[in-house]
């Protein structure tokens, strides 16, 4: 792979499928049909020219609806299709888990179905044995690795093999719906395990239809619809364009995703006449300078949303410019600079992430054209026990 | 499929552990176990004795006959079992090649190695009756591991090229299963070759062209009696001779290219 920094990268991927006209399996029916000349299958083609790039470190989301094609991508990915045009290239070892406990026997115990369960992602016994106390201790059945699974109840089978899944040291894994499993305290240990997972920088895929979960462990991903990208960029773009597809359909007035035109150069907060490391007194007018670099001119009215959000992800903030209600915002090749002006000092001593959203509607479909990850951010210093008095304000660099 | 892949690590993995887990599940539930493998050949035994010696007296020209039937039985199940386990090895284990990929070679042959294992306990077995049969055994009996590796390779081409069929035509099972029938009949395995050499030396001439009456007329040559006929004794050397080796590489050749083509597409066709 060219870039280093890939985890994975889809190129113009095609995948199609003959489907059987008729169920049966055998002989005669395809002499039948070669008789009557027919073809006895139709074409289906789940997938068409899908691509897309996964950093490593990324947590990435591919969220679609049954029938979208996520599966078939899912699968493709893993290895289990092999793809009709197109290409995947994967860096590093990928461990698929596309169902829970696959090749799982009833007869044999909990034990040898680990080492089983191992050896068909690609672990040897040694491996296994290494990553072996970790799995028991993360599903909590010390007591029964010895039972046969047949003895198992359905969720302790499922804590067993979700533990394998999370705890199978490959460097990137591939998950499929596997978050609603076990019972609640379970599943609490499960969201924290991919909270820490997410930070840890292991590069994670998590194929679902659950919008929440991708808004909740993602950093980016795909949304992919009737076989294609219908959009991709941050959790909240892809969010945005979620409840656009689906939650008020206007299937006719579909559009393709624009390319991305621009790029956020630099963000930055400052007050009119002060300098930037000056206190400011509550009430005092706070700008936020967004400079934004284009490679074109881009003639549609556009929104520019802004979510100021705290360390801890609560949405503090939110302001917009565009839109029907304010004067069209338009972008041209170059630097473009917009201001927001947000009033009233509302920062704390915290540190603050902006997260932009530039969008284009065209015929009330919204694609979104340019979306920053939380990378940017800024931090605000109060004074210890006088909230909300005076704050200065110093630009932040990069969070790492 | 490259041949370095072929016995990569962690093929070999994967082999061993589903070998192993499917000899723990062979006789699972069962009291005895593991010793089924060798009280079924025991049994075997007995019965084609009291049958063949006491009633029929088929084989009364043939010294040491019990044991000559006994080690044609024992190879003949071998080559069915293993290639009616290959046969249904891929769409037996359709629920894993759906959902993870691997070498999928890999199931056709832990279900051929699991019938090798059995086949190597069974001999063991027949080797004490041949013993106390009193059978002298010299050194020429070590060309029974060629032989049964040929075997085993016919058998494994025979898997590879049925299991990939059956993804797609289940009718093969119901086919192979016909065939075998016919087969066993054809194979000189229950009577002698010489019956039907005194009715028709070229019928008899015919049947050890197959590459499984060569191999278990040979293993018989060598470790029961040097009065069974084989493809050496009793076809003059000539191209002829080289015809059940032929069959054997053909199929193999063509059951890896068939194999080969067709397992990329047996997850969406499974």
């Amino acid at each position: 792979m060219a870039n280093k920094d890939l985890a994975v990268k889809v190129e113009n991927l095609t995948k199609s499928f003959r489907i059987p006209l008729e169920a049966s399996n055998g002989i005669k029916q395809k002499i039948i049909n070669a008789l009557k000349g027919r073809k006895g299958y139709r074409e289906f083609t789940p997938l068409s020219d899908v691509s897309f790039e996964i950093e490593k470190g990324d947590f990435f989301g591919i969220v679609g609806r049954n029938g979208s094609g996520k599966s078939t991508l899912l699968k493709t990915l893993a290895g289990i299709y092999s793809p009709d045009g197109g290409a995947v290239h994967v860096a590093g070892k990928l461990v698929p888990f596309i169902e829970l406990g696959v090749g799982f026997n009833p007869e044999l115990s909990g034990r040898e179905n680990v080492y089983l369960n191992g050896a068909l992602l690609g672990f040897s016994r040694k491996e296994m044995e290494g990553m072996y106390e970790e799995i028991v201790d993360f599903a909590e059945l010390h007591d029964f690795m010895e039972e046969r699974l047949k003895n198992y109840s359905s969720g302790m089978q499922v804590r067993l093999a979700f533990s394998i899944a999370i705890r199978a040291q490959g460097d990137i894994l591939l998950l499929d719906e596997v978050l609603a499993v076990g019972d609640e305290a379970f599943q609490n240990k499960s969201k924290q395990y991919f909270k820490e997972l997410k930070s840890s920088g292991k590069t994670v895929i998590l194929v679902t239809h659950d919008m929440r979960a991708v808004e909740e462990f993602c950093n980016k991903g795909i949304l992919i619809n009737d076989g294609k990208i219908q959009a991709r960029g941050s959790n909240e773009a892809i969010a945005i364009a979620y409840k656009d597809l689906f939650e008020a359909p206007s299937p006719d007035k579909k559009r393709d995703v624009s390319p991305e035109v621009s790029t956020v150069k630099d963000i930055a907060v400052s007050m009119p006449d002060k300098d930037i490391d000056t206190p400011v007194a509550p009430g005092e007018n706070i700008t936020l300078n967004i400079t934004l670099e284009s490679s074109c001119d881009y003639e549609n009215d556009v929104v520019l949303g802004i979510n100021l959000k705290n360390s801890s992800g609560l949405l503090v903030s939110s302001f917009g410019l565009g839109g029907d209600a304010e004067p069209p915002l338009k972008i041209s090749k170059g630097s473009n600079v917009y201001s927001f002006d947000i009033g009233n000092n509302i920062f704390q001593d915290d540190q603050y992430t902006v997260d932009i959203l530039l969008v284009d509607y065209v015929d009330d479909h919204r694609s979104v054209l340019h979306e920053s990850l939380d990378n940017k951010a800024f931090r605000s210093e109060g004074f210890k026990g006088r909230q909300h008095s005076l704050v200065h304000i110093v630009n932040y660099k990069k969070r790492t | 499929m490259k041949l370095s892949n072929i016995l990569s690590r962690k093929n070999r993995i994967l082999l061993r552990e589903l070998v192993i887990t499917d000899f723990k599940l062979r006789y699972q539930g069962s009291v005895l176990g593991v010793l089924w493998s060798v009280l079924k050949p025991l049994f075997l035994f007995a019965i084609l004795y009291v049958v063949f010696d006491q009633f029929l007296k088929l084989g009364r020209d043939i010294e040491h006959f019990p044991v000559y039937l006994l080690l044609g039985i024992v190879l003949w199940n071998f080559f069915t079992e293993a290639t009616t386990q290959g046969l249904q090895s891929i769409v037996a284990r359709g629920d894993l090649i759906r959902k993870i990929n691997f070498p999928k070679y890999i199931i056709v042959v832990s279900g051929t190695v699991s019938a090798l294992i059995n086949l190597l306990i069974n001999l063991g077995v027949v080797l004490v009756f041949i013993l106390v049969n009193g059978v002298q055994i010299d050194l020429t009996a070590l060309l029974v591991i060629p032989l049964i590796l040929e075997l085993y390779i016919f058998a494994l081409a025979i898997a590879f090229f049925l299991s990939s069929i059956n993804v797609k035509f289940r009718d093969v099972g119901y086919l192979w299963e016909i065939l075998l029938q016919a087969a066993f009949y054809a194979t000189a395995i229950l009577y002698p070759l010489q019956m039907v050499a005194s009715q028709s030396v070229s019928a008899a001439k015919l049947l050890l062209m197959n590459p499984v009456a060569q191999i278990i007329q040979d293993i018989r040559y060598v470790l029961v009696t040097d009065q069974t006929l084989t493809l050496w004794n009793f076809v003059q050397f000539g191209w002829k001779t080289f015809i059940p080796f032929g069959v054997i590489i053909v199929i193999s050749i063509l059951a890896t290219v068939y194999f080969k083509k067709n397992s990329k597409k047996f997850a969406e066709q499974l």
